[in-house]
């Protein structure tokens, strides 16, 4: 497998190199004396001291990322049980709920918001960050179960019948064969989904309640006044936190 | 898989639900005491909340949307919850017409007594019984003098191909062809389809000239010289000014839109009153004076002006020249027509 | 949880046969006007324009997410979630600050022209920025994870066994690939060429932003029918065509990835 090393490698740094071009700009110009990304003007730590001073955008950032926890936590539970559940059942059958439960994916954001919004009126429940919640658990759903009904398809059905052979019962054949197997795919899944969440605005403008704007709402809703470097000092701050957080995961691993 | 597991995974999920909204009520606000106020980004600064607070011990919350259209689509949908918005006056004369806003009285607004002249009688609401004008200015031409030496006086200077691929236009179908209209003499309202015809046409003819359709970074464009003429509002190439000294301002003699944006009670606000104290207290003139400062937008408060710095009065992108007004007019909504419009400016995208 | 978007999603249907008020509210009938009206040539370019858009956007994040999934796939098992962090991180910044990074490294003095000019590769700046061109190339941006995360479950599951066996064999590179590794990912390569596909359909932003507005694209329309023309209706329509043509393609795709035990046996 050497041969093919030099050139998979230089293959996958270019990919990185792209992903993260943009996000290095992004970082250089929060720290821009001036507001507009067209003109350089020095370095400064201006709009990270505004940042710190703004509780709104803190609280609009803190909660995004309960929103995104949480309703990842939901889609996966949700998704992951509708996966395995669906496996059980006839070819046919199989694929027919599966495009039903695929849905969601397929609507244009503006009429999920929007029927959201009516669903929720309808049934007179009050708009809260709940909702929102709710709204991104709906839309993960499909998610998670495209990525994770693409593992199981690989998944050699005789592994569970070994199992059962060897007495298991349904549930440890669960616990101790299909889970830990699906594994990669639970966690790209719910990376995936926490990540669309995080960034959501359709959806989540029509479904949040007053008082539940997330971060998105609040950096959208800045267009019109201009898009204050502010964004650009949080967005950099997720990043090298998140870097910290895997360097130090790292460091435990050493260990 | 079997029923038990998936009640099992379905029960997790309700108890996740369950502590979430746990979470909620446990960090929520006592319902009477707050205000919800639903506005455009940055509409009003930390510390003049912290002062309203204060007097009315109340707490205020801030939630924001990024356009009209948005918000009219979130209240028709049904939302509730918010007292007070700030719709755009084209806006504000639909959702008067829908229902959705509460009628006002006039003897908790002593400070939209001293409007200025031209934003007293609004021609949807001309007693100020449903919208008070908060914010007001222009839509016009941002331009780079260094590049433009005679200032531009027509809407035609946007088909001037000399300026091939600097050229920006606002990313809105009613106000890009109300440019154009004006250029042909009409007005921006207008119902006559062979108007709106030949000015598809026009259009089309200057799609290849237009860099973009903007609505939202020309201030950028204009201060990075990306583009030396934007169609846009005051406010932003007033921003644009900051970084490039040499942008310029102008309405054409053919006439442009007037804008305001007004403050509005929701009909389904719980708390009328609280909402119409709070309309009165950013009309008040130093804390309208400060918005203005800030925001780079006019303000509607007549009494607001000797609070307002010298340098922001006399600047035309922000306070409007009282001599422009004959030729200004207000965008109104089309009824039917709007799907010609619609049509057209599918149409001018399409090319 | 079925109850949650099927009742919003009839109602909606419902509302596509229903007229537009004078001033944009929803007046409840029935007639088949608004179906009739997308059968304008019109609506078939923005369509026939969304959907090349999105299937070259599928296609280049193929082939560019392809070697990072593999590679991550192959990496020490520990190292695997930090790989798929690190690749998901840049998108926990803002959507709106990661495009205008896009346009400013674009733009025709941005980052790429001016890097390319310096290195003589060039000897006028190139026009990217509001073209077809910067909204393809910010759509594989932004979507290029949601082809890589699937990707990488698939290939993760490639026994090495087997290439192994096929370099012993002498296979070439190209045939390793393309009679083991594969066929072996199918399932994630559909699974990615939908999650990438779908949403790329209907994006918005980007061709506003990218494209400087210069185009519609069918996520466009959507938007605008729905808000600035204040026509639910259309809109409503609109989406039921759209959803109805891309839930055609999935059912076909769909049909595509049969588990490995049926490959193997008709292999």
């Amino acid at each position: 497998m050497k041969q093919s090393g030099g050139w998979l490698w230089r293959a996958s740094v270019a990919n990185l190199f792209f992903l993260y071009g943009p996000i290095a700009a992004l970082i250089i110009f929060s720290f821009n004396a001036s507001r507009l990304s067209a003109a350089w003007q020095g370095w400064s730590l201006h709009w990270y001291r505004a940042l710190w001073a703004d509780q709104a955008l803190q609280a609009a950032a803190v909660n995004s990322l309960w929103v995104a926890t949480v309703s990842t936590l939901l889609a996966l539970l949700l998704g992951v049980s509708l996966a395995v559940g669906l496996e059980g059942l006839p070819g046919r059958r199989q694929r027919q709920i599966e495009q039903a439960l695929l849905l969601p994916l397929v609507i244009p954001e503006v009429m999920m918001g929007v029927s959201l919004l009516l669903f929720f009126v309808l049934v007179r429940m009050p708009l809260s960050l709940t909702t929102v919640i709710v709204g991104h658990a709906l839309f993960n759903v499909p998610v998670v179960l495209v990525i994770v009904r693409a593992r199981l398809r690989k998944l050699d059905p005789r592994l569970l019948e070994v199992a059962a052979d060897l007495g298991a019962s349904y549930g440890d054949a669960l616990r101790y064969v299909t889970l830990p197997l699906l594994s990669p795919a639970i966690l790209g899944a719910g990376l995936m989904a926490f990540t669309i969440s995080l960034d959501d605005f359709i959806v989540t403008f029509f479904t949040a309640g007053p008082g539940a704007t997330t971060l998105p709402l609040k950096v959208y809703s800045m267009i019109k006044s201009g898009l204050s470097p502010e964004i650009n000092a949080l967005s950099a701050l997720f990043v090298i936190v998140s870097m910290g957080l895997i360097g130090f995961s790292l460091l435990l691993q050493r260990r | 898989m079997h029923a038990k597991e998936m009640i099992l995974a379905l029960c997790l999920a309700l108890f996740l639900l369950g502590g979430n909204l746990a979470c909620q009520r446990m960090s929520g606000d006592e319902e009477q005491k707050t205000l919800h106020y639903f506005t455009w980004s940055d509409y009003v600064g930390p510390e003049l909340l912290a002062e309203f607070e204060r007097r009315h011990g109340v707490r205020v919350v801030v939630d924001t949307f990024s356009s009209n259209e948005e918000l009219l689509a979130k209240l028709q949908g049904g939302a509730t919850g918010y007292d007070v918005t700030v719709p755009s006056d084209f806006m504000a004369a639909i959702m008067i017409q829908q229902g959705l806003v509460a009628e006002l009285d006039p003897a908790m607004l002593p400070n939209a007594t001293t409007l200025e002249d031209h934003l007293q009688h609004l021609p949807f609401d001309p007693t100020q019984r449903y919208a008070i004008p908060y914010l007001w200015g222009t839509v016009g031409i941002g331009y780079d003098s260094a590049i433009i030496s005679t200032p531009p006086d027509s809407w035609a200077v946007l088909w001037d191909s000399r300026y091939a691929g600097k050229i920006s236009m606002l990313n809105d179908q009613r106000e890009v062809f109300g440019a154009v209209l004006r250029s042909m003499g009409a007005s921006m309202n207008t119902k006559d389809l062979a108007l709106i015809e030949e000015a598809k046409v026009r259009l089309l003819a200057q799609k290849p000239l237009v860099k973009a359709y903007a609505s939202d970074h020309y201030d950028q464009l204009l201060a990075s010289g990306d583009v030396v003429l934007a169609h846009g509002w005051g406010g932003p190439v007033a921003r644009a000014m900051k970084d490039r000294p040499s942008i310029r301002y102008v309405v054409p003699k053919e006439g442009g839109t007037l804008w305001a944006d007004c403050l509005v009670v929701l009909q389904s606000s719980p708390r009328k009153e609280l909402a119409m104290q709070f309309i009165n207290y950013l009309l008040e003139p130093q804390v309208a004076a400060r918005t203005a400062e800030r925001l780079l937008f006019a303000s509607a408060n007549k009494e607001a002006r000797p609070f307002v710095p010298a340098h922001i009065l006399d600047n035309p992108a922000i306070y409007p020249p009282l001599e422009l007004l004959p030729r200004l007019e207000w965008m109104t909504d089309v009824g039917e027509t709007l799907r010609i419009y619609d049509r057209a400016w599918t149409e001018l995208k399409m090319q | 949880m079925g109850l949650l978007f099927v009742v919003p999603l009839c109602l909606m249907f419902v509302i596509s046969f229903a007229g537009r008020g004078t001033y944009g509210g929803i007046v409840w009938s029935f007639s088949l006007t608004n179906y009739l009206d997308l059968l304008h040539p019109l609506y078939a370019r923005i369509l026939g324009q969304s959907i090349l858009l999105a299937a070259g956007t599928t296609l280049l994040c193929l082939i560019m997410g392809f070697p990072l999934a593999y590679y991550i796939a192959r990496a020490a098992p520990r190292r695997q979630g930090i790989w798929l962090l690190l690749v998901m991180i840049p998108f926990w910044t803002n959507f709106l600050v990661r495009t205008y990074a896009w346009m400013f490294i674009l733009r025709t003095e941005g980052l790429l022209n001016t890097v390319l000019l310096k290195l003589g590769v060039i000897t006028t700046p190139i026009e990217l920025l509001y073209s077809n061109t910067a909204v393809v190339i910010g759509l594989v941006y932004g979507y290029l994870p949601f082809m890589i995360l699937p990707l990488y479950v698939a290939l993760e599951r490639v026994d090495r066994t087997l290439v192994e066996a096929a370099w012993d064999l002498y296979a070439t590179r190209w045939t390793v690939f393309r009679r083991i590794i594969l066929p072996l990912a199918r399932p994630g390569v559909v699974a990615g060429c939908l999650l990438v596909f779908i949403p790329a359909l209907g994006a918005f932003l980007t061709p506003d932003l990218l494209g400087g507005a210069r185009s519609m694209m069918i996520g466009n329309l959507i938007q605008h029918e729905f808000l600035v023309a204040r026509d639910w209706p259309l809109g409503a329509a609109i989406s039921c065509l759209l959803m109805l043509f891309v839930v055609g393609m999935m059912s076909w795709s769909l049909r595509a990835a049969k588990p490995l035990v049926q490959q193997e046996s008709e292999s």
